[in-house]
């Protein structure tokens, strides 16, 4: 059971502001409601007015300019089948299709996922990892903030109450090779690793040296985090010759990391994993970038 | 911009059929579905969207209905279990369910039909992997989804 509220459907993202700025706290922006609803029938959350954000038609675009930009209210669901996606940012709309389950993909979107800031997010840890950026509007204007500087913390971002999360722009990664795996027995995932490989050398050809790469890790910590030390043992290596460094790259992320006991594991067990899927999903992402698929599945994982 | 608290009229049609009803904006539509239209055959489990026993299709779309506001269903068709079959005559699905013994309990049930038949919309010809990662988030506590997965995928096979 849900505590009545004001339902506010406003057609334009100038109006949606400016309703929460004149509600303040009693507002809160509404999308799928596939976390809000969850916490209101809990009684955490007992906002007297939700302002359904879904019919602000600048929210539900997916665009390819310079660089891709998916609007906050598209579905997990839209982005996991959407063609451009696809065809631009393939590992982008691979994740989305290992987001929870159906039904939650065909109505949460990546605005909620974002905004919500839950650390379990699988897209939190790919768009820190692909650089991405988010787009915020408020009456004020608009401003964007780099992924790592929106998501403060565990149900924390930098977006102020009246601003509207507008949604997220990726440069496309041509010279990229990337991967993300998960892994978990729970409905979220216990950890998320995302790789993604600047080489020299142009694409997909065996011999190229990395240039840079950045490495995240979700669900482990309080936000996804990027491991700078890690990265940096990958610079000049060549693509083919990974192998030789997974094994310190893995290491020294999980030394980066500084998980909590709770029901997916003790921490000594998740910095374990860290190590164990770094070194996995770093063998996957180099394979790529030599222009290669590897056959690869993990018990209770998924490669995307 | 106002916004409504009091109860407001919707218009969507249930199981082929047209119907225009008053709903509060915080009812969801698994509570309107069972107590106002009387159709129980999606349940509430878990409610929090992890099992799958609330499963209804707006528009064709695979929801949990124990999480989804009524008044978003206004324009829309809901599909429920009870307008699987036609008359007397089931649903493929249901049919492939009894073949193959894909019912034990039947609480999971109605939400496998209609997850299933969601999938089938989309995918004319999907692979166990394919029906496996579908059904993910729909929880059978019975059968240890073999039968399930079987039934489906013998009706793929004869859509094919
Ligand atoms: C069973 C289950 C399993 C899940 N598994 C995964 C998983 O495997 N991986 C993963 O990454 N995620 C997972 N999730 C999270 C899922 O991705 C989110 O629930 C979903 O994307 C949230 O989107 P929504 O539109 O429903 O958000 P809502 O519930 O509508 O909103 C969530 C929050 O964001 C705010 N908000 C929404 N839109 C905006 C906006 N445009 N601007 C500002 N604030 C906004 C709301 O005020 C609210 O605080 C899971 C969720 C569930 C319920
Ligand atoms: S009751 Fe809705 S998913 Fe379990
Ligand atoms: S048959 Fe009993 S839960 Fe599936």
């Amino acid at each position: 059971m849900l505590r009545p509220f004001t339902l506010h459907r406003p057609e334009t993202a100038e109006e949606a502001c400016a309703l929460l700025a004149r509600l303040g706290e009693d507002a809160v922006p509404y999308a799928g409601g596939t976390e809000l609803l969850l916490l209101m029938k809990l009684g955490l959350l007992r906002p007297p007015h939700l302002v359904d954000v879904k019919r602000i038609r600048e929210l539900n675009e997916l665009a390819d300019g310079g660089r891709l930009t998916i609007g906050a209210t598209v579905t997990h669901r839209s982005l996991e089948r959407s063609p451009l996606v696809r065809a631009r940012c393939p590992l982008v709309a691979s994740v989305a299709r290992h987001v929870a389950n159906v039904r939650v993909r065909n109505v949460g979107t990546i605005g909620g996922n974002l905004a919500f800031a839950d650390p379990h997010s699988d897209l939190a840890t790919l768009f820190l990892a692909l650089d991405a950026h988010v787009e915020l509007v408020s009456p004020g204007g608009r401003r964007e903030l780099s992924l790592g500087d929106f998501v403060r913390g565990p149900w924390e971002t930098a977006r102020r109450p009246d601003e509207l999360l507008a949604g997220v722009r990726l440069a496309p990664w041509p010279s990229r090779a990337a991967a993300y795996v998960k892994f978990g027995v729970h409905e979220r995932p216990t950890l998320g690793i995302a790789v993604a490989l600047g080489l020299n050398g142009g694409d997909g050809r065996a011999g190229a040296r990395i240039q840079d790469a950045r490495i995240a890790v979700g669900c482990v910590g309080p936000r996804p985090a990027r491991m700078f030390t890690a990265e940096a043992r990958l610079r000049g290596v060549s693509v083919d010759r990974v192998d030789d460094v997974v094994g310190a790259v893995g290491d020294s992320a999980a030394a980066g990391v500084d998980p909590a006991d709770d029901l997916h594991g003790s921490a000594d067990y998740k910095r374990e994993m860290v190590a164990v899927f770094v070194r996995r999903a770093l063998r996957v992402a180099a394979a790529r970038a030599g222009g290669v698929e590897p056959a690869t599945s993990f018990p209770y994982a998924v490669v995307a | 911009m106002d916004g409504a608290r009091s109860p407001e009229t919707i218009h969507l049609v249930v199981n082929g059929r047209a119907c225009d009803l008053e709903v509060a904006p915080h009812a969801l539509l698994l509570d309107v579905l069972r107590d106002v239209l009387d159709l129980k055959g999606a349940k509430r489990s878990c409610d929090t969207q992890v099992c799958g026993a609330c499963t209804v299709l707006i528009d064709g779309m695979a929801v949990s209905a124990c999480t989804y506001l009524a008044v978003e269903a206004d324009g829309r068709a809901v599909l429920t279990v009870e307008g699987l079959a036609e008359g007397e005559t089931l649903h493929p699905l249901q049919r492939a369910f009894l073949d193959a013994g894909a019912v034990q309990c039947g609480f999971c049930t109605s939400g496998m039909l209609l997850t299933a038949r969601a999938m089938l919309a989309e995918t004319t010809a999907p692979s166990r992997q394919e029906v496996l990662h579908y059904l993910r988030g729909s929880l059978c506590r019975c059968t240890g989804y073999r039968k399930i997965v079987e039934a489906i995928m013998a009706v793929a096979e004869t859509a094919r």
